[in-house]
């Protein structure tokens, strides 16, 4: 099939948004028509013209995170029809296009909810607390200078291409939202076992997990009990495999390192 | 004002070593009495941050993202380039340097390229410590691709998402900092000022950009970071907050833009399909290792892609230039794309794309091999356009994707503001007229880890630099002017939105100032910017007030200092009388249509200096002097 034979469609869409003008403010949906979409318009750029008509008219427009819009820096993100990132599987909302809606869809939009993302605005959360978490030990404490030639420790590629399954997650918190338990668990194992399966990772392995998996505890994120939702929303399809092996990590930390 | 590179003496291959042993050193229990800010936090302002950290400085480092680890060096997809010759194909520190020196065709400064090349394998070696996963042979050692303007593979790589892993290597080495708390981390801020004491860069002034409070930061010196400045052309492959707001105030405030119309223009993106479209996407150079580009032979021939038989097809890179094939540079590429489409043998709904197939490569690698090497890409492509480019072929068109123009800095990367750093894509100096493909990663954190913490030592042991406070009255008269700003911008209230404006803007940009201009082009351009800019300070509508989360706002400011920036890039394109690289004047070019340089005019860096608002900009000319290489017209025949 070529591009030829797409032809441009335009649908029109209810939206039902959540507003908040802060976090301690009383939040509630409001409904805006988003009328003469493109299906070929991403889900992003379906807010912008919503958008554009809401300045227009003198309104307050919808606050959404968003950067890149290419699915890489993890800054966009909203519950869709009950679906962090909405309906696509190992799709961002910013590569969501608007061929998955049909004409006179009604479409839910709501911030990612979790206690440990507190809201700043519509949309927009802050999801500060994951970047905590890896300051707890999401690295290898080298300093820049004075390390060894980058083919002196040979890796199996296996084992590489495991640690780079992981390392892609682009710490966007779906995984967080989508967990009954807003769990942060899926995040915080994609660094362990990325830094767990490399040599380089090896010499604090017991110390990383131990942190991470405190510090998470600490910004009140919820635990495991193995829902599976994470790994079903993950725009990077980062698998629940990492988890059992955060769980094997921590007790191998617990019983046989010197660690606490 | 006199511009002095401070290129050391000797030569080429022991410069460095020499600069670094001449640099004045600060004693280690000195280190923490100096304070640095450092903006943004890509693969420049992350290493950086880290480096200088390590190394004792108090450092505070701001991004305008919710988190450091989103600066838009993440979305680079292809590689890295070092000189570390494991494949044994004749690469050298010297290669490296002169493919870079080629690449951008001559208008680069060879001392500070050949140092690129130097430390190229050093950023190898650190990456692979922190952990980051490259790609790896069943062997365990690292594996390299090809890329654009190199005949040596030489590019290291993580899958499609090499930007992303090195991002996230500096982001955990800088993240380590913040635990040990010698870094302190702003986020969610947009710097709107630069603060001089003394002539000296001594502080900045930030939007808060959660509560709208404006905030002072005082330090001994200020390292900018904050990438380039390609959204000028509104439809780029930049994240939609990439911006050149701290560029241009860094510019009022004394610092020269040196080359602003050195825009590289990228190849391979996916092509424009709507109005409304917000950006582009880039699929990476690294495809046309594989993917073969054509067009129709003839104009007009709208068959689908698969029923044009082979002796309909148009290989044009590959039949014009035999050697480099579909691997020439971005900006040979790019031109050779527009005039395909401009001879009417365009594919696609608009007629502006060309075919990048997979086809050949499919048929003897296998799909298998095509998807690992490929995979995320392919399916970034099928989300975005619901094409399969297993199936047909890829359709692309060149868009705005980096800017080789940016601050003039010297040898020490420092601006021609004392205490002024500026590091990655927000300098100019490496890359010349033209960036080579995974020479962008290289650049970044060569200036973060391994120049900025020595020359910044050696900037703040030979300088005295005094105690400053921010209640010193140049944060205050910074501040009012900066709140002036504001509150003249709420208070419009016009018919326009700023994306509005924006998106002429970047329409004027690409007609007059992309990937090929003309003095005729480029004349009319300029007034038709001033009235756009007279019409934006009028009629512009912006909601909401200063005090609170105000998306609309942060993007009207910065829509503002676009406007004054594509006004520069073309002052600067009219004062090149010439073609080089990205630059691309329809008056100056060969018989087969390549860029003709003259050498005995523009051998220079054009530095630009603000005058005033409303005030031509003065030009103060850097020459070029090539010791090391020959002078050549580029051919990738």
């Amino acid at each position: 099939m070529s591009t030829g034979e797409h032809m441009e469609k335009k649908i029109n869409l209810t939206l039902k948004v959540w507003r908040q003008n802060g976090p301690d403010r009383i939040g509630t949906f409001e409904t805006y028509p988003a009328k003469g979409i493109s299906k070929d318009m991403s889900f992003l750029e379906m807010m912008d013209v919503v958008n554009e008509q809401l300045i227009l008219d003198g309104h307050d427009p919808i606050s959404f995170d968003h950067d890149c819009r290419e699915g890489i820096c993890g800054m966009c993100g909203a519950v869709v029809n009950g679906r962090p990132h909405g309906p696509l599987p190992g799709t961002t909302l910013c590569q969501l296009h608007m061929r998955s809606f049909d004409d006179g869809d009604t479409v839910v939009i709501e911030p990612f909810r979790s206690r440990a993302f507190k809201l700043i605005k519509d949309l927009v959360v802050d999801r500060s607390s994951l970047d905590k978490i890896i300051q707890a030990g999401g690295y290898v404490s080298v300093n820049t200078g004075g390390v060894p030639d980058a083919n002196a420790i040979p890796i199996p590629q296996e084992n590489a291409e495991l640690a780079m399954d992981a390392a892609q997650c682009i710490g966007c918190g779906a995984c967080v939202a989508a967990c009954p338990n807003a769990s942060a668990m899926l995040f915080v194992s994609a660094k362990v076992s990325q830094l767990a399966l490399l040599p380089q990772g090896r010499p604090e392995a017991a110390k990383r997990v131990l942190s991470m998996v405190t510090e998470m505890d600490h910004q009140e994120f919820g635990n495991c009990s193995n829902e599976r939702e994470c790994e079903a929303e993950c725009p990077k399809q980062i698998s629940i495999v990492n988890i059992a092996r955060l769980n094997r990590e921590y007790l191998k930390a617990g019983f046989f390192s010197n660690e606490k | 004002m006199q511009l002095d590179a401070k290129v050391p003496g000797g030569p080429l291959e022991t410069k460095w070593d020499t600069h670094r042993f001449e640099l004045k050193l600060v004693n280690p229990a000195n280190k923490r009495k100096f304070s640095i800010i450092v903006v943004g936090t890509g693969l420049a302002g992350a290493s950086a941050s880290a480096s200088l950290a390590e190394l004792g400085y108090q450092v505070k480092t701001f991004c305008i993202q919710d988190s450091p680890r989103r600066a838009h060096s993440i979305a680079a997809q292809g590689g890295i380039n070092a000189a570390k010759n494991y494949q044994n194909d004749g690469d050298s520190i010297r290669r490296l340097f002169y493919d870079t020196v080629k690449g951008g065709d001559f208008r680069s400064r060879e001392s500070n390229v050949y140092r690129l090349a130097q430390v190229s394998n050093a950023i190898i070696d650190q990456c692979v410590a922190q952990g980051v996963p490259f790609a790896r042979e069943y062997g365990g050692l690292l594996a390299n691709r090809s890329f654009g303007g190199a005949q040596v593979s030489r590019t290291f790589y993580a899958r499609g998402q090499t930007g992303q892993q090195l991002l996230l290597g500096a982001y955990s080495a800088l993240s380590r900092q913040v635990a040990l708390k010698k870094v302190t981390l702003y986020t969610r801020r947009d710097m709107l000022d630069l603060v001089l004491v003394d002539g000296k860069a001594r502080g900045i002034l930030v939007r808060n950009l959660v509560s709208g409070e404006i905030e002072r930061h005082a330090a001994d010196a200020v390292v900018l970071a904050t990438g380039g400045y390609g959204n000028v052309f509104y439809l780029s492959t930049n994240a939609m907050a990439s911006n050149a707001t701290a560029v241009c105030s860094a510019y009022r405030k004394g610092a020269c833009v040196a080359n602003p119309c050195f825009t590289q223009i990228h190849p391979t993106c996916i092509p424009v399909h709507g109005e409304y479209q917000s950006k582009l996407t880039l699929m990476s150079e690294s495809l046309r290792n594989d993917g073969r580009v054509w067009v129709p032979k003839n104009p007009g021939d709208k068959r689908k892609p698969e029923d044009i038989p082979e002796s309909d097809r148009d290989y044009y890179l590959e039949n014009k230039y035999p050697s480099f094939g579909n691997l020439v540079p971005r900006d040979v590429a790019s031109r050779n794309a527009k005039e395909q489409c401009d001879l009417g043998k365009g594919v696609g709904d608009t007629g502006y794309a060309v075919y990048l197939d997979f086809r050949d490569a499919i048929k003897r690698d296998g799909k298998e091999t095509i998807m690992r090497k490929y995979g995320n890409l392919f399916d970034m492509y099928q989300r975005i356009t619901d094409d399969d480019p297993y199936q047909t072929p890829m359709m692309i068109y060149p868009a705005s994707h980096y800017t080789m123009g940016g601050l003039w800095v010297d040898y020490n990367l420092m601006s021609t503001i004392q205490g002024l750093f500026v590091l990655g894509e927000a300098n100019f100096s490496d890359h010349g007229a033209n960036r080579l493909g995974a020479s962008a990663l290289m650049q970044g954190l060569a200036d973060g880890y391994f120049i900025i913490p020595y020359t910044m030592g050696g900037y703040l042991a030979g300088t005295g630099v005094k105690p400053v406070s921010t209640d010193h009255q140049e944060f205050k008269v910074a501040e009012d002017a900066v709140k002036a700003k504001i509150k003249n911008l709420l208070s419009i209230n016009g018919k326009r939105t700023a994306n509005d404006f924006h998106r002429e803007l970047g329409k004027i940009m690409w007609d007059y100032c992309g990937m090929a201009r003309n003095n005729e082009g480029l004349k009319s351009a300029l007034k038709k910017i001033g009235a756009l800019k007279g019409e934006f300070f009028e009629n512009v509508k912006v909601s909401g007030t200063d005090r609170e989360f105000n998306q609309n706002l942060e993007c009207a400011g910065r829509v503002a200092d676009f406007l004054s920036f594509g006004e520069l890039m073309i002052e600067d394109a009219l004062s090149r009388q010439e073609s080089c690289g990205g630059h691309f004047n329809e008056g100056f070019q060969t018989g087969e249509n390549e860029a003709m340089r003259d050498d005995a005019n523009f051998s220079h860096v054009a530095a630009w200096e603000y005058k005033g608002e409303g005030l031509p900009p003065m030009l103060h000319k850097e020459p070029l002097v090539f010791e090391n290489v020959k002078l050549s017209q580029r051919s990738y025949k």
